[in-house]
């Protein structure tokens, strides 16, 4: 019997959480450039959902699909450690400048090749926070979409049960399969990296990776191939131009402001009695409480 | 140009949802600045009353699509409603609500109209665009403003080509305002079975657990609010104690709920509830970027941390440096003191 594919589509994005002080400029804005790049948190969620349909469905296999600059190969190694079987990186300049409606274009095209029969995703990623693209890809690959999930209750070849996790409580849905889950942050969080997996595909690389390190005429490929990680260009996955990247994007960024974390002034306390003493007189005396 | 859309979102009890009616109040002013009509798409198994308090809001329009298979909400009957009143209709401008509902169903509905939609917008205005490259200028777009970058830069997007232009809101950024004169709306109605095919009832709901909305962050003029420097859902109590001598509300932010020290309806921030109390009183909350992005328009800010340099005290009027575990029980023995 064929294996159940399974897709997971990851993210690299800049660590938008944690903005330390090195990130911080001069003027109080955020220097995206000095963010590392981690695997998107949602995304990560998604992958162990993934892996946990595996685990139980035991014929099935998880593909890794993200979509960014060559540095996003990081994702697909990451995922392979944690118990992905293969990943694949779209990647080529005219993607540059996509909204989400031009992402997901090119990721439905890209799905359209894989040809999978679940595909796993986050809601939501931290540069963009639009929790856009899932449902979105859905619509153009015409799979039923379930967001918001927070659990796999169940799996079997044809169908799938799901805890979702709404604003003021669950709502347990069945959805066929084919389907696409959109992962929620409060999902069970990855499984760790498995050593094993770790020693033996540290080395996976593109092929662009291998030519940046000046090894392209290695026989890395040729002896160990399934260190090979694919890399497909528009013309891979036969994507329409005119669909894609600034063009192919609908909404256009009219002006960027940095939010300017500026000092406010105010009133500094400590804890003592007489600082909480006054605090209390002023608040009633200006009418705040009371 | 067409008009301006809003798609109504029922809730559990069968009304209109809070931020549906905030959006129907600022779409009322974004059709009157554009001088075309304000309409409101509901889609439930039976409109009850829901119709009466629409019309509260100088409506013109209502579609009303009734059916067992459109409540509970589920993406693909709601999907397959909704698109086939925008294609006939070919709004201006939709605007749905940041939940889990507008969320799940306007991506899908942008992607199949292939227009543009912006997220979590935090404000929306009328204005003029040029386009850099071609020059074209555009009038009366609606730009959509919201932060990006994790909160760390805010974000004025536009569609100039294409139609409608989307944006979801989230709660509590739109000021409720009901009509000067309540206006009788012309109410067109579906046929639902006409209109959904049978792959549009592929997900089935097995179980729903849904609590009653117990808080009301939005009206609250106090709110003693709790990070994840509270430390606990035992430590939380002192908040609790503060609140009620102050009459005040209780909230949190995500990084507490998360820990499970408070609930998630107390939530307050860029994924939660945008609050502006007249006192805001935040204890050990470091004042991350998204929290901020949920209080920042409080009347007064008290912070009360260990930290003196947390995040938040930037936009404190009082920041304390000390624990909140001795501050809150003082601020308690004071205000008793000095109230009566």
């Amino acid at each position: 019997m064929e294996k159940i594919k399974i897709l997971v589509l990851a993210k690299q994005v800049p660590d938008t959480r944690n903005v330390g002080k090195d990130a911080m400029k001069d003027d109080g804005t955020v220097n995206r450039g000095a963010l590392p790049a981690i695997y998107n948190p949602d995304d990560l969620n998604a992958l162990e959902m993934a892996l946990e349909a595996k685990d139980r469905l035991g014929n099935a296999e998880v593909y890794v699909l993200t979509m960014g600059p060559t540095r996003a190969a990081e994702i697909i190694r990451e995922s392979i450690y944690r118990g992905a079987d293969k990943g694949y990186l779209l990647t080529d300049r005219k993607f540059a400048g996509s909204d989400t409606l031009a992402t997901s274009y090119a990721i439905s095209q890209a799905v359209r090749k894989i040809d999978p029969d679940l595909i796993f995703c986050g809601l939501q990623a931290i540069d963009g926070d639009t929790a856009q693209v899932g449902p979105q890809t859905a619509e153009k690959v015409d799979f039923p979409q379930v967001t918001y999930v927070e659990k796999l209750v169940e799996i079997s070849p044809n169908q799938i049960t799901l805890k979702r996790r709404l604003e003021r409580g669950v709502e347990t849905v069945v959805a066929p399969i084919p389907a696409l889950i959109t992962v929620h942050g409060s999902a069970n969080p990855c499984r760790a990296r498995n050593v094993k997996r770790v020693m033996q595909y540290k080395h996976a690389r593109t092929l662009t990776e291998l030519k940046e390190e000046n090894r392209e005429n290695s026989e890395l490929f040729k002896d160990r191939p399934y260190l090979k990680i694919e890399e497909w260009s528009v013309d891979t996955i036969q994507a329409d131009d005119t669909h894609l990247g600034l063009s192919g994007s609908p909404t256009k960024v009219k002006t960027i402001d940095n939010v300017v974390l500026a000092q406010k002034e105010n009133v500094v306390l400590t804890s003592s009695d007489a600082d909480v003493e006054e605090l209390m007189v002023d608040l009633l005396k200006s009418r705040v409480i009371g | 140009m067409k008009n301006v859309f809003v798609y109504c979102e029922v809730t559990e009890e069968k009304r209109i949802a809070e931020v549906s009616l905030e959006l129907l109040s600022k779409g009322r002013k974004l059709a009157e600045t554009l001088g075309v009509k304000l309409e409101a798409v509901v889609l439930t198994d039976q409109a009850g009353d829901t119709l009466d308090t629409i019309q509260e809001f100088g409506v013109d329009v209502i579609h009303l699509a009734e059916s067992k298979e459109l409540f509970p909400y589920r993406t693909l009957p709601h999907f397959r409603v909704v698109h086939t009143i925008f294609e006939k209709e070919q709004p201006e401008i939709a605007l749905f609500g940041a939940t889990s509902v507008g969320r799940d169903l306007a991506p899908r509905i942008a992607s199949a109209l292939r227009c543009g939609l912006t997220a979590d917008c935090t404000s929306l205005e009328i204005g003029d665009h040029v386009d850099n490259k071609t020059g074209k200028e555009y009038k009366n777009m609606l730009y959509q403003i919201r932060p990006a970058f994790g909160g760390n830069i805010i974000a004025t997007i536009v569609n100039p080509e294409t139609r409608p232009q989307m944006a979801t809101v989230r709660e509590g950024v739109m000021k409720l305002e009901k009509a000067d004169k309540k206006k009788i709306a012309e109410i067109k109605n579906y046929k639902v079975e006409e209109i959904l095919k049978p792959e549009d009832m592929v997900i089935s709901i097995i179980e729903r657990h849904i609590e009653p909305q117990k808080v009301n962050l939005k009206g609250a003029g106090i709110i003693v609010s709790g990070g994840y420097g509270v430390g606990s859902k035992e430590n939380f109590k002192l908040l609790y104690d503060l609140a009620a001598v102050l009459g005040g509300e209780v909230a949190a932010t995500r990084a507490a709920v998360d820990a499970g020290y408070a609930e998630h309806e107390r939530q307050v921030g860029q994924t939660g509830v945008t609050v502006r109390p007249k006192l805001y009183i935040a204890c050990g909350i470091s004042g991350a970027v998204q929290h901020r992005a949920g209080m920042d328009q409080s009347a007064k800010i008290i912070s009360i941390n260990t930290d003196p340099n947390a995040p938040i005290n930037a936009i404190a009027d009082y920041a304390v440096t000390g624990d909140l575990m001795e501050v809150l029980p003082k601020m308690i023995a004071y205000y008793k003191k000095y109230s009566k």
